[in-house]
């Protein structure tokens, strides 16, 4: 399995041909407490780079892109119910969605944890 | 000018305090040539309170009060009697003059009032969930008729033809900037409501099922039925209620199955104030729904002691945080009358709500029997509560101007509701509310015969 | 910097050892005059009631129903309270609340100015509070009478030929502008699909622009706080419907380079939207109409003193230049060569109006509001509104330079302010925010300034005097916060748990969002649940 990191602070668990997407710890710092997140519907055709999630603090609701295009088969429905999983885990038990991947080359140019550590230093 | 307390000293000690020296020099930025040169020419210049009260008691003594006739007016605004203690809170300076809820420590008296406004409102409409309040009835039916949009994602409305025709102006008029298509019936003239030409109309691409309990008409369709039929499309029912009071009689729409509950709550506590300010409901009976809802939010929650405390809350659905991406552009509630609609209703309670619906419908049921038998009239309606439809046989616009110069308020006209329906024009809405006597009643039937013979 | 406190205001004695406010604990919870309240679903119940009818309740079998076998079988579960009960739970709820009643309301944007209580009594004089909207015209004829003479004043004022008077808040109005520019574009057959709108705009501009239909840009500001006009000269073309800027702006500020915009983007065949929520500060003085304004909405409760009433109703009445008012809404008002009054509706409309786009809302607009905003234009008059603008700028400019030495104020350098002061926060210690300056000066008596607004200033804090404050309660407000802006720039850490004083400490907004609670719930009947088992409402409230 690997991970990849996009500079919208989101990370990807690559299994095969299905993606895990998550949002990384440190844009659950930045967004604060998460209150809501409102995650696709299993089977919504994700394009790359369009809306795929949003997710909510008291004040803010910042959306979250489609790091690379598929269709979605599984979402988090724990969030529903806890969403502070984003604040407490957001690299695991914290993950949004689960999705086929429609085109692997799209993985190409994403960050590795290295990679991302220094990206987020640089901030 | 008895509302600015600065003097001219004061202005000259603040003037130099700025480093300006005049106030003309603090609107440097304003460009020459659009600067007026004094106060606008031909405007008149300020006034005493007391000539000030002269003139607008002299252009009120040029209405008919409703209290002053005889008065028989509804569609969708009720004259009811509101207590005295109702205004006087609602008057207080701590509720008048507070501004929206931002900042909860010092708001809870507001907050509470939300908290438990939404309650009642919840309640009587059989829901999960009330907000805060909209605009008025018909601003909440648009509402409604877009986040069925949002939630179906399907765009296409259908509305039952005996919604109040200015409700379904306001969402023909919203449609056409929305890409929502409507599917419009004219009114039937019928002693029921044509709900089976209603459910005909539902289809696989419906977002939702408008309907109006009691219609337009005054008589009561059958919301289970409508319900289920829409349901079985996966459209939602949208059910508007134009008469809170109704409901103190009428099975609730929620309990109906209606998705989505919209209403104007005008007849509780708010008065007839010539169309406004009028008091807007929204609830849904899912609360899965609450973060498609428009408008404000309060909820509960507790403070850094832990005493419990309200708060505006899910605000990330509104304009000020989602700008275009808001459920609504919204940015106001109709707070002070939904103070007055809730202090109305907590003098009422059940008990109240349900005598006064009893009281409503008996008098009604009076006056319906008593028109009946003014020769010329006929009464249309097989179900009502406190409003019914009688023909006239002639214009009724005619007879109502008529009437009205004896100092009748008949009631109101189809003709001027639908003034493109000539098969209405002999149509007559009469409302009665607990604030008609049946002294009245015979007013308008002795008057009605005289007129019509 | 000048003495700030010449008028001789001088402060209480101030509190100096901790916790001043804490005592022995009370059983009741309440400390002498703050009182705790109960929910009406904890005190009331489903037998009582404060209402009489005159007449004894029908009951029983025998009465006529013609409800069609629709009757309510289950209970609604209001709970009633008997008179006395109802004025206590309500008077005790109000006195939680701060007002302008109570003190000065500085927030930026919105206007708290006093209340004049003759408006309240003229709006309930019975021709106006029990009239129907539907009542035959002849028998309203005062009542268009306000409505017509409220519309005269406000063209006048404005400078603009046309006012539709139905929209029933700011929000409503600017939807009504917006959707009068759309049909005017589209009855040319010119469809255009984008609006620009500021990035210091009102959030309910782009959520109306969306609404309507289009796509919403932003216009880059300047260093000066103002619309970038070359950025946005650069950006028109046929696509560009509208731009909605606000003027004087969101950031106190006149766009000096207005009717230069609104040249420009008439000449690329778009049409101009002014928000006018900050009218107050130019009225009497400048009319929006000799600016190239199209559409702007004028919101009653800022200019012309209708109350908030905590959060609404407002009024937006929308004025049209020449190109917008034959697409005005319905109904409005028509003063007929005989003198008197006609309405036109659906019905006659036809005949000499068939341009509108339509009906925003059921009936006429807010009249209860426009007699209350007629009778404080009628008391003010031309000279005394001049007056309101310059006293609202002069009051405004007072606080910006007798603070700008302890709190930052991006914009001062460019000039003076309007109606408002900008104020950012930097240079806070201790990682104190602009909102644990604010809960800082609850402590103090006064409500906070608008926070977080206008986005373009980091920590924004956006200071309203208005025209109806004195010079010592502005005295007392500039000595309050800038003792507060003192603590927060030395990082006092107090000021992170404020309020201390106000009837309730910070609240859980965290906890109200992830899982809200936004009604009552009954405890269960301790017959049918185990004893002490907490409704939902309990559980969020110990």
């Amino acid at each position: 399995m690997a991970r990849y990191f996009t500079d919208e602070h989101e990370w990807i668990d690559v299994e095969g041909d299905t993606a895990t997407v998550g949002i990384t710890d440190y844009a659950q710092e930045q967004l604060g407490d998460i209150v809501f997140v409102e995650l696709p519907d299993v089977g919504a055709q994700l394009a790359k780079g369009k809306d795929a999630a949003v997710v909510e603090s008291v004040k803010a609701a910042s959306d979250v892109y489609a790091p690379i295009s598929g269709e979605v088969i599984e979402a988090n429905d724990a969030l529903d119910d806890d969403p502070a999983l984003v604040n407490s885990n957001p690299e695991e038990e914290g993950w949004f969605f689960k999705l086929t991947i429609a085109d692997k080359a799209e993985l190409d140019g994403l960050m590795d944890a290295k990679a991302y550590k220094s990206f987020c230093d640089e901030l | 000018m008895r509302y600015l307390p600065l003097t001219p000293t004061d202005r000259s000690t603040m003037l130099a305090t700025i480093g300006a020296d005049s106030v003309d020099a603090l609107f440097a930025d304003v460009p020459a040539e659009a600067q007026l040169d004094g106060p606008i020419h031909g405007l008149p210049h300020h006034a005493s309170e007391m000539a000030v009260e002269k003139h607008m008691r002299r252009l009120a003594q040029r209405n008919l009060a409703a209290g002053d006739a005889a008065f028989f007016l509804g569609a969708g605004a009720y004259r009811h009697h509101v207590p005295a203690t109702v205004d006087h809170i609602i008057q207080r300076g701590e509720f008048l003059t507070a501004y929206t809820p931002y900042q909860p420590e010092i708001a809870q008296g507001t907050l509470q009032m939300l908290f438990e406004f939404q309650t009642q409102v919840a309640r009587l409409y059989g829901c999960a969930v009330a907000n805060a309040s909209m605009y008025d009835g018909s601003t909440a039916c648009w509402e409604a008729v877009a986040m069925a949009a949002r939630v179906t994602r399907r765009n296409r409305v259908v509305l039952s033809g005996a919604l109040h025709p200015h409700y379904a102006e306001v969402v023909r008029t919203m449609a056409k900037f929305t890409a929502d298509t409507i599917a419009d019936a004219p009114p039937a003239f019928q002693a029921r409501p044509d709900d089976d030409g209603l459910i005909a109309r539902i289809d696989k691409e419906t977002s939702c099922v408008v309907v109006q309990y009691p219609d337009i008409l005054g008589r009561l369709p059958d919301l289970e039925r409508i319900a289920e039929a829409a349901h079985a499309e996966g459209a939602l029912l949208v059910v508007v209620n134009t008469e809170p009071v109704a409901l103190g009689a009428l099975k609730s729409p929620g309990e109906c199955g209606a998705d989505i509950v919209v209403g104007e709550g005008q007849s509780i506590g708010v008065g007839l104030q010539f169309g406004g300010p009028y008091l807007g409901l929204f609830a849904v009976r899912d609360p899965k729904h609450v973060r498609q809802m428009p408008g404000r939010l309060c909820g509960e929650t507790q403070d850094a002691e832990g005493k419990r405390g309200f708060v505006l809350t899910l605000s990330t659905r509104e304009q000020h945080i989602r700008r275009e991406k808001a459920t609504s552009n919204i940015c106001t509630n109709s707070g002070l009358c939904a103070l007055a609609f809730s202090v109305h209703m907590t003098l009422l309670g059940e008990k109240g709500l349900r005598q006064l619906a009893l009281e409503n419908h008996r008098l009604a049921c009076l006056a319906a029997e008593r028109l009946a038998k003014v020769p010329g009239v006929a009464v249309l309606n097989e179900s009502f509560f406190n409003e019914f439809t009688v023909t006239l046989g002639r214009d009724a616009r005619d007879v109502v101007r008529r009437l009205a110069d004896r100092g009748v308020l008949a009631g109101v006209s189809l003709g001027r509701l639908y003034p493109q329906a000539s098969a209405l024009a002999e149509g007559l809405l009469v409302a009665v509310t607990e604030t008609t006597t049946e002294e009245d009643i015979d007013t308008l039937c002795a008057a009605l015969t005289e007129i019509l013979a | 910097m000048n003495a700030p406190n010449a008028s001789g205001w001088k402060p209480g004695t101030p509190v100096t050892v901790d916790h001043a406010m804490d005592g022995p604990p009370t059983v009741t919870g309440n400390r002498a005059l703050m009182l705790e309240e109960p929910l009406i679903f904890e005190i009331g119940n489903s037998e009582t009631t404060g209402v009489d009818f005159s007449s004894p309740p029908p009951e029983g079998e025998g009465l006529p129903n013609r409800l069609g076998g629709f009757e309510r079988s289950e209970p609604i579960n209001l709970p009633g309270l008997s008179e006395p009960e109802t004025v206590r739970h309500y008077t005790r709820l109000s006195r939680q609340n701060y007002a302008i009643d109570l003190g000065l309301f500085p927030l930026g944007s919105c206007t708290m100015k006093h209340n004049p209580r003759l408006n309240e009594k003229v709006a309930r004089l019975p021709g106006f509070a029990d009239c129907h909207p539907l009542a035959p015209i002849q028998t309203v004829q005062g009542a268009l009478g306000v409505i017509h003479e409220l519309s005269e004043w406000l063209k006048a004022l404005t400078g603009m030929p046309a006012v539709a008077m139905s929209p029933k808040a700011g929000a409503h109005g600017e939807l009504c502008g917006i959707l009068a520019i759309r049909a005017a574009l589209e009855a040319r057959g010119d469809v255009r699909k984008v609006v620009l709108c500021p990035e210091s705009a009102h959030g309910t501009n782009p959520a109306t622009a969306a609404f309507a239909g289009y796509e919403v840009e932003d216009i880059p500001a300047n260093a000066d706080g103002r619309v970038d006009f070359e950025a946005l000269e650069a950006r028109l073309g046929p696509d560009i419907a509208a731009v909605m800027i606000t003027n004087p702006n969101t950031c106190g500020l006149f766009e000096r380079d207005f009717k230069r915009i609104a040249d420009a983007v008439h000449a690329a065949g778009g049409l101009v939207y002014c928000d006018g929520a900050n009218f107050n500060a130019i009225v009497g003085r400048v009319r929006p109409g000799d600016l190239g304004v199209d559409a702007m909405h004028i919101n009653l409760h800022k200019t012309f003193s209708t109350p908030h009433g905590g959060g609404g109703p407002g009024s937006g009445p929308v004025v049209f230049s020449e190109a917008l008012a034959p697409f005005a809404p319905l109904p409005f008002v028509e003063k007929l060569d005989d003198g008197s009054f006609h309405l036109v509706e659906e019905e006659t409309a036809q005949e000499h109006h068939a341009s509108t786009f339509g009906r925003m809302t059921a009936f006429h607009g807010q009249m209860g509001m426009f007699t209350r905003a007629l009778a404080y234009i009628l008391s003010h008059g031309a000279d005394g509104l001049k007056q309101v603008a310059e006293d609202a700028v002069l009051n405004a400019n007072y606080i910006l330079r007798s603070l700008e030495d302890v709190l930052a104020a991006p914009f001062a350098h460019s000039g003076h302010c309007m109606h408002e002061a900008l104020f950012g926060d930097e240079g806070f210690g201790g990682g104190l925010s602009t909102l644990d300056l604010a809960k800082g000066l609850i402590d103090e008596g006064f409500h906070p300034m608008t926070m977080y607004f206008p986005l373009v200033v980091h920590g924004a804090m956006l200071v309203e005097p208005t025209e109806t404050e004195s010079k010592a309660s502005l005295d007392q407000f500039i000595a309050a916060l800038r003792s507060v802006a003192e603590r927060a720039k030395a990082g006092d850490e107090t000021l992170k748990s404020a309020p201390h004083y106000a009837p309730r400490r910070r609240l859980d907004e965290t906890q109200a969002a992830r899982k809200p609670v936004l009604a009552w719930q009954d405890p269960p009947a301790t017959s049918s649940a185990p004893a002490g088992t907490p409704s939902r409402s309990e559980r969020g409230g110990r």
